[in-house]
Parts: C-alpha cells; sequence; structure tokens
C-alpha cells in the first residue's frame, strides 16, 4: 500500500479546538482528526462508495449464508447423495399416493362395502403378523446358533433378536417360540435359555422375515453378533431364503 | 469519514433492503467480502501512516476483490475450488492480521 504522502493541512485541526490526546504525541490525534473529518473530494466520494458496497456486501452475504441449510457448503458428493434420497423418497410417497387413490377410487366406487371389507382383512392380517397370532410367509433368514460350550446366555440372544429388528425384519421366531413385541429372554438355572416362559436347548435357530441381503449383513458387520457369539464359542450360520414360512403363533 | 459513513451506510442499507445473493456470485462473495477487508484494513493502515491514496486504495481495493473471485473461479474449474478457498483465505487473514498489528501499533503504541 504506497503511494504519494496525503497531504493535509495542519491548521484543520486547530480550528476543530479539539485538545490534543494526553497519551499520544500530538501529530498522532491530529491524523486520527484528520481521518475522522469529512472531507469531500471525489476519490473520497469513491472511497467511501467502495465501503458501502463492502458494507452492503457483508450483511448481504451474513444472511444468505445464515438463511442457507448447508447446501452451499456441501461437497458435490454430499450433495448428490442428498439428491437421490430425495428423489428415492418421493418415488416412494408417489407410490403411496398412487396406492391410496387407487383405495379410495375402489371405495367409492364400491357401495356394497366389499373394498372396505378387504381393507379390514388386509388390516387385520397385518397387525396379526406384527402381534405375532398369525403364520406367515416370505423372503428372510435362518441363523442357526451351536453352542458346544454352553456359553450362549440370554444376553447374547436378546442382542441378536435386536440386531434382527433394527435391520427390519417383520416376523421373527426363535427355535418355536414366536417372538413379539412384549418377548423376554432368561438364563435358565439348569443352562439354556427361557424365552417366554418356555425353556429352549442350544443350539438355537432364529428365523427372520425381512430382506435377506440386510440382515445377512446387519448380522456380520465388524463386532456385531456374530463376533459375539464367535467369542463367546458358538459358533452361527447364516442362510438366505427367498421363501422361508414362520409357523409358530403366539396366543 | 466518508468511509466510514459509507461502510454504516452500507451496513444499514442491507439490513434494510434485505438482499439475497444471486446464485452466480454465491461461491465468490465470501472470498471478495475477505479480500475488500483485507484492502480495507490496509487502507485505514496507510492513513494512519500518512501515505494514504485514494487511487491506490480504488485499484487494490478492485483488483483485491476480482483476483479473489478469479482465484476461487478458477480453482472451481480445476476441481479444487474449496482447497484454493481456503489458501486464499489463509493469506488474506494473514495479511489482515499484520494490518491490524500496524494499525495497534500506530494507535496504542503497542
Amino acid at each position: 500500500m504506497s503511494g504519494r504522502p496525503e497531504t493535509k493541512p495542519p491548521e484543520a485541526d486547530e480550528e476543530r479546538g479539539a485538545p490534543p490526546s494526553a497519551s499520544g504525541p500530538p501529530s498522532e490525534a491530529a491524523g486520527l482528526r484528520a481521518m475522522l473529518w469529512p472531507r469531500a473530494n471525489r476519490a473520497q466520494l469513491v472511497v467511501g462508495l467502495l465501503c458501502l458496497l463492502l458494507g452492503f456486501a457483508a450483511v448481504a452475504q451474513v444472511k444468505s449464508t445464515k438463511a442457507d441449510t448447508g447446501f452451499v457448503t456441501a461437497r458435490q458428493d454430499e450433495l448428490v447423495g442428498i439428491l437421490s434420497d430425495l428423489s428415492r423418497r418421493s418415488e416412494r410417497l408417489r407410490g403411496d399416493i398412487r396406492d391410496l387413490e387407487g383405495t379410495k377410487a375402489s371405495l367409492e366406487r364400491d357401495g356394497q362395502g366389499e373394498t372396505a371389507l378387504e381393507e379390514a382383512r388386509e388390516r387385520a392380517h397385518t397387525y396379526g403378523l406384527l402381534a405375532g397370532t398369525l403364520p406367515a410367509v416370505g423372503p428372510g433368514i435362518t441363523l442357526d446358533i451351536t453352542d458346544p460350550s454352553r456359553r450362549v446366555r440370554a444376553d447374547v440372544l436378546l442382542d441378536t433378536l435386536q440386531e434382527l429388528r433394527d435391520a427390519g425384519a417383520e416376523v421373527i421366531q426363535v427355535n418355536d417360540v414366536r417372538i413379539g413385541v412384549d418377548s423376554h429372554f432368561l438364563d435358565s438355572p439348569g443352562g439354556g435359555v427361557e424365552v417366554d416362559g418356555r425353556r429352549l436347548q442350544a443350539p438355537y435357530r432364529f428365523v427372520a422375515i425381512g430382506d435377506p441381503h440386510t440382515l445377512a449383513t446387519a448380522l456380520n458387520i465388524p463386532g456385531g453378533v456374530m463376533k459375539t457369539l464367535m467369542g463367546a464359542g458358538a459358533n452361527g450360520s447364516i442362510t438366505q431364503h427367498q421363501r422361508i414360512s414362520v409357523s409358530a403363533v403366539r396366543s | 469519514m466518508i468511509a466510514l459513513i459509507g461502510l454504516v451506510a452500507g451496513v444499514l442499507l442491507g439490513l434494510l433492503l434485505q438482499p439475497t445473493v444471486p446464485l452466480w456470485l454465491q461461491p465468490y462473495l465470501p472470498i471478495a467480502i475477505v479480500a475488500a477487508l483485507d484492502a480495507m484494513f490496509g487502507g485505514l493502515r496507510a492513513r494512519l501512516e500518512g501515505i494514504f491514496d485514494e487511487k491506490v486504495f480504488v485499484v487494490s481495493f478492485l483488483s483485491n476483490t476480482i483476483i479473489a473471485a478469479l482465484i476461487v473461479f478458477l480453482g472451481d474449474q480445476l476441481g479444487v475450488g474449496s482447497q484454493l478457498s481456503t489458501g486464499v483465505v489463509v493469506v488474506l487473514g494473514i495479511r489482515i492480521f499484520s494490518n491490524v498489528a500496524a494499525i495497534r501499533r500506530k494507535l496504542f503504541k503497542a
């Protein structure tokens, strides 16, 4: 920042009559005062205009930074991920709209309540599956746990069950016990595990209906269920099925 | 003084008009603002040292902002936009710090 020295009339400071500040030498105070004193020539106006522009731009930028939700700073691949998530979601929602509109149309068409009955039956079936009162068939996996050293306790089985639920398993059966929302696991005093009051002995067999690949992946994650089983000296084997049936029901 | 009035007026205008930054300007405006800040502090320092020149200020202000925006633009084209903007911000930040340090020394003798 070099340039020719500023010419400033020293008498201008005297006219304003401000006393020189006690701390600095008079020339400093005079410099400050001269700087703050408006001198309207064209160059000063241009400087002022540029500063106006700077203030305006800064405020505009601050406002837009506050307004946006972080998309500006997101990387390109993140944006692509967000976009594909959104389009997948909107696709799904559009499918839902189509289904619901179809239902609505058929409800309107039918006077005898045939469609309504069908809907109700379908809903009852869904609830029955969730509550465990109906047998179910669908794609899924079986997980066979052999436990030669008898060290698989109730908590390991519970972890396995939760992992399956997290991975989206809809219907689950352990040996011949259908799992419901209030199922519990207890260590049985004489060895084995008590599930909902029924004593089970190894080998344990989980049958879970859900996306087979997702379920298998969830069980196989590092440090997950399979590793825990291995650590307990047990052996788990997962088989994926395109069609598997859960026949046990809860009363 | 006019510069200060201009700055305050700009901030007030911005608050009153609630401008939105146009999309094509969005990647470059933050960097340009930092560059302009650097020019402003440089100008203030020169003013305190008694070597301020309006022409130098105007030219450095404009060239700083334009070059900063150009570098970011070039970086975006080359695919290193974020790294390059980080570099520009670091350099400008160092310059702002040294300018403010000089101003401080001039004003407070410390």
